[in-house]
């Protein structure tokens, strides 16, 4: 489903290169962890998927379903079903998060050439998975992310995602900011979203997040590069070892 | 005076005083009214502001007005529909009143009556050598309506007072009084077609206690001249909400001129310019606080697109003795094309030393971050700047709470965007 072949990608303005030669491939069905210290490149890889023009690809080529995205503007990404979740979702004063809902599950609709969805077809789909996600439906009456706190901001993430079912699903370092309970919904969530058809892409720091999102494949990422790639016994190994060994071996 | 007397006329100033020699025959008044005529001309010939004038620096009329139409008696203009429903209608056509409506505690009248018998010539005031605006209109007001409403009234139906122009020339004025403790919603309509020039002064003396919600719509077509007053004076603990939208109009100037002269007195201005194509936009705001214990807040939101030039200039004067005032201001402005600008001038004048005084402004283009987060969900670049565009706009229309009021505006601001956005 995605592949992503020698990525090298820098930061537009300065031209610094965060991303140097990345190779990886999740296959649909499959739920792919990344882990790797801070700053080795992790959320840049996410902003690169979604189509962020901050970051410049100068070598490589990023492929969905077999085909290159490299062209598309985040929007047409969206409507062919990729879907970032934020590390750190944006407040946008002014926007009503029901009315962002609306018109962004219609944009993808009629990108799709369906129909938009009826006012009461929404507010029941939006109701449903706000209640399975424990939000308060009155806090989507406010402006978006606009005083939410951090868990709530991450929740209102998986809130979006449900919503518009997305076939590829990123989810940058979803737990941090989570207590233990709401880890536990909001991972409940993400799994009832499994399916052969869709692959999951958890970005984390911590095992914790992957005891509850067990994975299929967890990649080690290094300084802009996939350093090693293993099944989920990969994650217990660095929980118990940290990186350095990993780090070390791939030197 | 004499100096200035002798400078070459512009088009524009040769067109206005023929244009007073012509009239003068057909214009309303007594005596006294025909006095204040004289006078206001004589200001007139006096050369138009230019730059040099500070209150005209980022206007300079003398040269933005290109020309001035001529009277057109013809001219065909039609009332529209209110704002808002429920409205008590009073339309000015082609700067002509109509028979008024009666409406309970309430006494209109028209103001060509009130010219005619000269008990207006006393309110016919300019407020110095720069008020052209004053100075135009009093030279060639005819008609308008004035307002009374009586104290303790409570007034349900909101009023519309609307100035429609089909080209040609109009001049009117829209004195208003409220009676102490009563209160009132008014619109005030400045729309029509064609390639108008339109004056028009509104005057409203607010009393104790009184509380107004005054709206201004203007939008003109993209070939009008438009040169509007809008002056107010509040009592004790009077309370005086004023909106203020432009969404049209080649040449506008907007002045508010507002003293909150009573204890306990709370003026709001919030303003929504929305410019497009060449316009120049100016709204120029005068607030006097003059006594202990009153407050102001003044937010401003502009939206810029195409060759447009827009301005706002606030000056706040906080008297000696005006201790306790409160006064706030902010000016910001969306500039949505690299070809179009906006000027900010705040202006605290405190001879207090008491107050809470404050002011910002901000020139923004949409946040590229807000745009990404839009977009990474799906929504097409040109549906998430306007998104964001009406965001930054609603935020100043939604704090009128009313949805009454809220609707139609933002109604008038989705028109907006459909043909220009
Ligand atoms: N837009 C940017 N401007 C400047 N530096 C950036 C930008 N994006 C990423 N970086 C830098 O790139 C490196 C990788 O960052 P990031 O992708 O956020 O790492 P991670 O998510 O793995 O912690 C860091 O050194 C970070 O400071
Ligand atoms: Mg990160």
């Amino acid at each position: 489903m995605l592949e992503i072949k020698n990525l090298h990608a820098r930061i537009a303005e300065s031209g610094t290169e965060i991303i140097r030669g990345l190779n990886l491939t999740v296959k649909a069905g499959e739920v792919a962890a990344i882990m790797g210290p801070n700053g080795s490149g992790k959320s840049t890889l996410s902003y690169i998927l979604a189509g962020r023009d901050d970051y410049e690809v100068t070598e490589g080529d990023i492929l969905y379903n077999g085909e290159s995205i490299l062209e598309m503007d985040p929007a047409e990404r969206a409507a062919k079903g990729l879907f970032l979740a934020f590390q750190y979702p944006m407040e946008i004063p002014g926007v009503a998060t029901m009315e962002f809902l609306k018109v962004a599950m219609n944009s993808q609709r009629k990108a799709r050439g369906e129909e938009p969805l009826k006012v009461p077809d929404f507010i029941k789909r939006v109701k449903e998975a706000a209640g399975t996600l424990e939000m308060d439906f009155n806090m989507l009456k406010r402006p978006v992310n606009v005083g939410f706190s951090g868990g709530e901001k991450k929740r209102a993430e998986i809130l979006q995602m449900k919503l518009l079912e997305p076939k590829l699903c990123v989810l940058d370092e979803t737990d941090s900011g989570l207590d233990i309970d709401a880890l536990k919904i909001v991972s409940d969530g993400v799994n009832a979203l499994r399916s052969p058809d869709r692959a999951i892409i958890v970005i984390t720091h911590y095992q914790r997040l992957l005891d509850h999102i067990v994975p299929d494949t967890v990649h080690v990422l290094y300084k802009g590069q996939v350093i090693k790639s293993g099944d989920k016994s990969l994650a217990l190994e660095l929980e118990e070892n940290g990186y350095a060994g990993i780090i070390e071996e791939a030197a | 005076m004499n100096m200035r007397a002798e400078i070459q006329r512009t088009p524009a100033e040769a067109a206005i005083v023929d244009a007073f020699g012509e009239r003068l025959s057909l214009l309303p008044g007594d005596g006294a009214v025909m006095v204040k005529r004289d006078d206001a001309i004589e200001q007139i010939k006096a050369g138009l502001p230019t730059r040099r004038v500070e209150s005209w620096h980022y206007t300079d009329l003398r040269r933005l007005l290109a020309s001035v139409p001529a009277f057109d008696a013809s001219a065909e203009a039609k009332p529209i529909a209110a704002l808002l429903e429920g409205s008590t209608l009073l339309s000015i056509v082609n700067g002509v009143s109509a028979a008024t409506p009666s409406v309970d505690g309430v006494t209109f009248q028209r103001l060509g009556d009130k010219l005619v018998d000269g008990s207006y010539a006393p309110a016919l005031v300019t407020y110095g050598s720069d008020d052209a605006v004053g100075a135009l209109n009093t030279a060639f007001v005819a008609d308008g309506y004035f307002v009374d409403i009586e104290a303790g009234t409570q007034l349900e139906k909101p009023i519309e007072l609307q100035n429609v122009q089909a080209g040609g020339q109009s001049h009117v004025r829209l004195p208003v009084r409220v009676g102490a403790g009563a209160k009132a919603t008014i619109v005030e309509r400045q729309t029509g077609e064609g390639a108008g020039l339109a004056s028009s002064v509104s005057q409203l003396l607010l009393g104790d206690d009184a509380e107004v919600l005054w709206l201004i719509v203007q939008d003109q077509p993209e070939t009008a001249t438009h040169l509007a007053q809008f002056k107010a004076e509040l009592g004790k603990n009077a309370k005086l909400t004023l909106f203020v939208m432009n969404a049209g109009g080649k040449l506008v100037r907007q002045e508010v001129i507002v003293k909150a002269a009573g204890e306990g007195a709370d003026f709001k201005l919030r303003g929504v310019n929305l410019l497009s194509g060449e316009s120049h936009v100016d709204v120029t705001m005068v607030l006097d606080h003059t006594v202990p214990h009153t407050s102001s807040t003044e937010v401003v939101r502009n939206v810029v697109t195409g060759r447009a030039k827009g301005v706002f200039q606030g000056r706040i004067n906080v008297h000696q003795i005006a201790q306790k005032t409160d006064a706030r201001m902010a000016c910001n402005t969306l500039l949505l094309s690299d070809d179009g600008e906006f000027s900010t001038k705040p202006e605290l004048e405190i001879f207090a030393d008491d107050v809470a005084c404050g002011h910002g402004a901000t020139v923004t283009e949409i946040d590229r971050n807000h745009l990404f987060y839009l977009m990474a969900r799906g929504v097409d670049e040109k549906t998430a700047r306007g998104l964001l565009v009406r965001a930054f706009l609603a935020e100043v229309i939604e704090e009128l709470e009313d949805e009454t009021v809220v609707e139609p505006l933002e109604e008038l601001l989705s028109n907006w965007f459909a043909t220009h956005g």
